[in-house]
């Protein structure tokens, strides 16, 4: 790994295995026959919950993690990576996930948090972690936690790209800015952004995260998962998108071609004809402050 | 064609981390190529088949009719390095499960052989890529190993007296990701050996 200070990252192993999905699609799937699907239809990696956030989002209670036996089914399923959510600081959840040799823990905004101050200490942990940002500060907080892959968080179960891209474009401008910076700047950077000094300088040098930075939360359509792309996400999650559409198998597949061929309109236009219905969008604006996914952790 | 008077290395860039192969590439002097469409191969001299999913990936190659395109490749004579899930699409047989492969090089791979992630590891192992053998730093993710190596192939690197590269006339493999490691030892051999293969062709 590179240099990072002295402040200690998440593993090169972990880290590696979030590169080695890059360009990929990671698909939520609440059942072994999802998963089949998911797979099938060439996703990198999928992502086991107990609903996906639409289903969440309009029928409320507490979201948790997914049943060990559905983990289960859906490991064996497939042959891809196997993803799990646990709830924000639930390290317990998390411990059973690493007792189920899960590939990658999401600790998620789109569960219920089980902790509202406190994340995952996730170097405690033998099996890497993702969590979700809003901005360049929540994203290295996450990292200094041991966070070996970052998701920009968007807006989950809204089928609306927009705060993906509020998200994506807050992270990347974030990291324009600072390497615009003198050394001098920095450790006020730091304090204004509340993220590890080290990382600050690392990133200011660099210009890009120490780990992947995907996107999530709102891609619906193979054109959102392209402009995701183009804005610099390194692969993406789709969540409700693909199974909450009138043709998933179809869809999910056009998906994986246009984050491959997200360069190319001719491809995107291609893989775009004839996928039925997507999902019926919510307009984010119009959400209380109190119904947002993206607010819960910090 | 008229040559350049560049190397190109083609990265085969469906999925995985071609970008990380991209530029331990670049950083050995040779001009890196990101291929996502089979009439790319037509301008390398050369190809990286990174890793990523090999399920995955044999679904966007198939979209795209790439196995004849990659035949030609190696039948023009043009090296082709494959790591983790690019030596399973070059492999002669693959297992746990059994699955389609180029068969470029006469070996038996089982997937996913360590494990899953949480068995995932580095390691050092010893390699001779020269006169002298060498230490290298591997990094070993949900990683392969090699069953049954042919009587064609040599084998240049090993890691607990098990086969983790390999090397088949043309076709190059490793079981770990040197692309993740500050070495560019790999990478440099294979791009002499396309320099060869330029030179020679």
């Amino acid at each position: 790994m590179a240099d990072l200070n002295g402040l200690r990252i998440a593993d090169r192993k972990h880290i590696g295995l979030a590169e080695m999905l890059k360009g990929g699609v990671i698909m939520d799937v609440t059942n072994a026959e999802q998963a089949k699907i998911a797979e099938d239809a060439g996703a990198a990696s999928v992502m086991a919950l107990e609903r996906v956030p639409s289903d969440i989002r309009r029928d409320g209670g507490v979201a948790r993690m997914s049943p060990v036996k559905k983990i289960q089914e859906i490991q064996k399923a497939v042959t891809i990576p196997v993803m799990a959510k646990a709830r924000i600081g639930h390290f317990v959840e998390a411990q059973i996930l690493e007792a189920l040799a899960v590939d990658y823990i999401d600790e998620s905004e789109v569960l219920t948090p089980a902790d509202e101050h406190f994340h995952i200490d996730k170097f405690a942990f033998r099996i890497p972690f993702v969590c979700g940002c809003r901005d360049l500060g929540e994203a290295l907080r996450r990292i200094g936690e041991g966070a070996a892959m970052i998701r920009t968080k968007g807006e989950a179960g809204s089928g609306n790209i927009v705060e993906a891209v509020r998200h994506m474009r807050a992270v990347i401008s974030g990291m324009r800015r600072l390497t615009t910076l003198g050394p001098e700047e920095l450790m006020t950077e730091a304090k204004t952004l509340g993220a590890p000094y080290e990382l600050v300088r690392w990133v200011a040098k660099a210009g890009k995260l120490p780990v992947p930075n995907f996107s999530a939360g709102g891609i619906a359509t193979p054109a959102d998962a392209a402009l995701m792309m183009q804005l610099g996400a390194e692969a993406v999650f789709v969540g409700s998108g693909i199974f909450k559409s009138s043709d998933p198998a179809k869809r999910a597949k056009a998906i994986v071609q246009a984050t491959t061929h997200f360069k190319d309109p001719d491809v995107l236009a291609r893989v775009s004809e004839d996928l039925g219905d997507a999902m019926v969008g919510i307009e984010t604006s119009k959400l209380a402050e109190k119904d947002l996914l993206q607010t819960r952790g910090w | 064609m008229t040559k350049s008077a560049v190397v190109r290395i083609g990265v085969l860039a469906l999925q995985g981390d071609f970008a990380l192969h991209a530029r331990a590439l670049e950083k050995c002097g040779v001009k890196a190529v990101e291929v996502r469409k089979p009439v790319e191969l037509d301008q390398v001299d050369g190809l990286v088949m990174p890793g990523g999913e090999s399920t995955t990936l044999l679904k966007l190659m198939d979209a795209w009719d790439f196995v004849p395109a990659l035949e030609k490749l190696h039948g023009a004579g043009k090296p082709i390095f494959g790591t983790c899930a690019g030596l399973i699409l070059l492999a002669r047989e693959v297992e746990s499960p059994t699955q389609f492969s180029l068969g470029l090089i006469d070996v038996t791979v089982e997937r996913n052989a360590y494990g899953r992630q949480r068995e995932s590891f580095e390691a050092s192992g010893t390699a001779k890529l020269g006169p002298d053998p060498i230490q290298l730093d591997m990094v070993f993710i949900r990683a392969p190993r090699i069953r049954r190596v042919g009587p064609g192939v040599q084998v240049l690197a090993e890691h607990r007296g098990e086969p983790v590269m390999a090397r088949q006339d043309r076709v190059l493999v490793a079981t770990f990701h040197p692309e993740l490691t500050d070495s560019t030892k790999v990478h440099r051999y294979f791009c002499d050996l396309v320099e060869r293969c330029r030179a020679g062709a």
